[in-house]
């Protein structure tokens, strides 16, 4: 075989817009495909929102069980996809040398950043719509007025940034395998105390205003504040959520090892 | 050529902590050939060529690749460089060729995928995942990955280990091409084979200096040899006077001899025929007498000693 018909080198980069996409593409492809991480965003919150929406598990305060239930698992979605998803991931990319290689392409970091943050967006998307429509399946009425929208779509924002910085926080320093433990462990501690299913009324009134710093407890009050009860911005949780934002993206920009 | 050098080292020290993974290394590739860095394990190959990647900073020397600093030009560098690491850098669960289409559409002009494919007989498993194939399958997929963007220059990093003669042949074959259409390849390896087939240019490695460097005919030199099998522990030395003054003669194991001229000394129809008559005045027949000249293994282990590395 000689090489004479080998194409001669022609080196160039593409657009930045097309390197994203075709990075998040393949990264959704690679959550859909993953049956693990599927059960965790998906069916795991739509599990846990059928049956705490009608088994009388809990006593959720007056009003409906379902109104109560429905903003804390949107909350849940985030904390899922934002943080144990994206930590784990990212996690076994850097153990696995993708992170490195995909150094010595034309996609920048800055690129590889966009590119994961489409694909949370995209599949926090999915996530909400699938538990807006069965919520309202169960019963759900929440307020919908153009402000409290509004208002929810800036929670979910803002959370899901915070849940991202603590996410790469982790995975940028600890080893793949105890990121797996930690990040499960994170998402299971924070479905118990986090205020996402079980109401922060229920715990002493000692330990209440630390769990309402939790970024959950900040993430689920805020939202239920704002579809159950109407408020018009939560602020209190949102600056909350704001805070760990900007503590979580801040240190895992300084402390993110990509090898 | 007037061009600067693909690849050009200058007095390139990089530290890890007390150990010196590279200590004082100078060497340069030019473009459009292919040069081998050998050395034995923890020589400082993969760590001379991450810096030339970029991964790491140098903490004394220069580098430049194509001209340019790996770190301060890696913007630059990026669509330029073809990188295969030595192991992993693929996402586990993707498919071979969804993986490959998505670095084809990193660059302007890249190769099609499934040529590369197709080439690097990876059709059959074009959908499978990247942790289900065979670790040969990975590391041409890696090798696809790397050359994808046709790039000027490409750094090969054990580019056959662990391939099965026909894989390895036909990444033999690709790199051959390579060089063909143009691209400098720098590759790292410890099949000397590989090196003495296939690089313009031999850069021998050890303790994170350069000990030798040459082209393979350089390195092996015209130093000749002969070898037979005879009768067990004859004397030699009658047969040394009569041959060139620096001729030595082994014998291992038992009955095996070599006979190795000195540096740049061929074998010729004379010494032939001076072995032979010793022979017949010995009483002794040759077996297998054969002529040979060095190999780049035999180099090789010459320079960087027998011992075993970890």
């Amino acid at each position: 075989m000689t090489g004479a018909d080998w194409p001669a080198p022609a080196p160039g980069a593409a657009r930045l817009p097309s390197m994203v996409a075709a990075q998040a593409g393949l990264e959704l492809r690679t959550l859909a495909r993953n049956g693990e991480q599927v059960l965790l965003t998906l069916i795991i919150p739509v599990l846990l929102l059928v049956v705490f929406s009608s088994e009388a598990l809990i006593s959720v305060g007056r009003g409906s069980r379902i109104d109560f239930i429905a903003p804390g698992i949107l909350a849940l979605a985030v904390l899922s996809t934002s943080f144990t998803s994206l930590a784990i991931g990212t996690a076994f990319e850097r153990r696995y040398g993708v992170l490195k290689r995909l150094g010595a392409t034309p996609l920048s970091r800055s690129g590889l950043i966009a590119a994961k943050a489409l694909t949370v967006l995209a599949v926090e998307a999915g996530q909400v719509v699938l538990i807006v429509v069965a919520s309202v399946l169960l019963g759900w009425r929440p307020v919908t007025t153009a402000a409290s929208l509004l208002s929810a779509a800036a929670v979910l924002i803002v959370g899901s940034v915070a849940f991202c910085g603590l996410a790469m926080l982790m995975a940028g320093s600890l080893r793949a395998e105890a990121t797996l433990a930690a990040a499960n462990l994170v998402y299971l501690v924070l479905l118990g105390i986090g205020g996402i299913v079980f109401p922060l009324t229920k715990f002493p009134a000692s330990v209440r205003p630390a769990l309402r710093l939790l970024p959950s407890g900040a993430m689920s009050d805020g939202l239920r504040g704002v579809l159950r009860y109407g408020v018009g911005l939560p602020a209190r949780d949102l600056l909350v959520l704001a805070a760990w934002a900007v503590i979580g993206v801040a240190i895992a920009a300084r402390t993110f090892r990509w090898e | 050529m007037g061009e600067t050098p693909a690849v050009e080292i200058c007095g390139l020290v990089k530290n890890y902590g007390r150990i010196k993974a590279v200590a004082g290394l100078s060497m340069r590739a030019e473009r459009g050939r292919i040069t081998a860095v050998l050395g034995p394990n923890g020589a400082g190959k993969t760590t001379t060529v991450e810096i030339c990647e970029g991964y790491r900073r140098a903490d004394a020397g220069t580098v430049r690749a194509l001209g340019l600093d790996p770190i301060r030009d890696a913007r630059a560098l990026r669509c330029r460089v073809g990188v295969m690491l030595q192991a992993g850098g693929i996402p586990t669960t993707a498919r071979a060729a969804d993986y490959l289409k998505v670095m084809a559409s990193f660059y302007s002009t890249p190769l099609a995928p499934w040529m590369l494919i197709d080439r690097l007989g990876l059709t059959e498993s074009a959908r499978t995942p990247f942790r289900r194939l065979s670790g040969g399958q990975q590391q041409r997929l890696s090798l696809a990955a790397a050359i994808i963007g046709r790039p000027e220059l490409v750094f090969l990093d054990e580019p056959t280990a662990g391939l099965d003669p026909q894989a390895r042949h036909a990444t033999w074959d690709l790199i051959a091409s390579l060089r063909s259409s143009g691209a400098t390849v720098i590759l790292t390896t410890h099949y000397l084979e590989e090196a003495e087939r296939l690089a313009d240019h031999v850069v021998i490695v050890d303790h994170g200096a350069l000990v030798a460097e040459g082209t393979p005919a350089e390195l092996t030199g015209a130093q000749g040899q002969l070898r037979f099998t005879a009768d067990p522990a004859l004397d030699t030395s009658g047969l040394l006077v009569a041959l060139p003054p620096g001729t030595l003669a082994k014998e291992s194991p038992a009955g095996q001899y070599l006979i190795e001229l000195p540096s740049g000394t061929a074998v010729d129809p004379r010494t032939l025929a001076t072995v032979t008559a010793w022979c017949a005045e010995q009483g002794v027949l040759a077996r297998n007498l054969r002529i040979d000249s060095r190999t780049l293994e035999d180099v090789f282990l010459e320079i960087t000693g027998r011992e075993l590395r970890s």
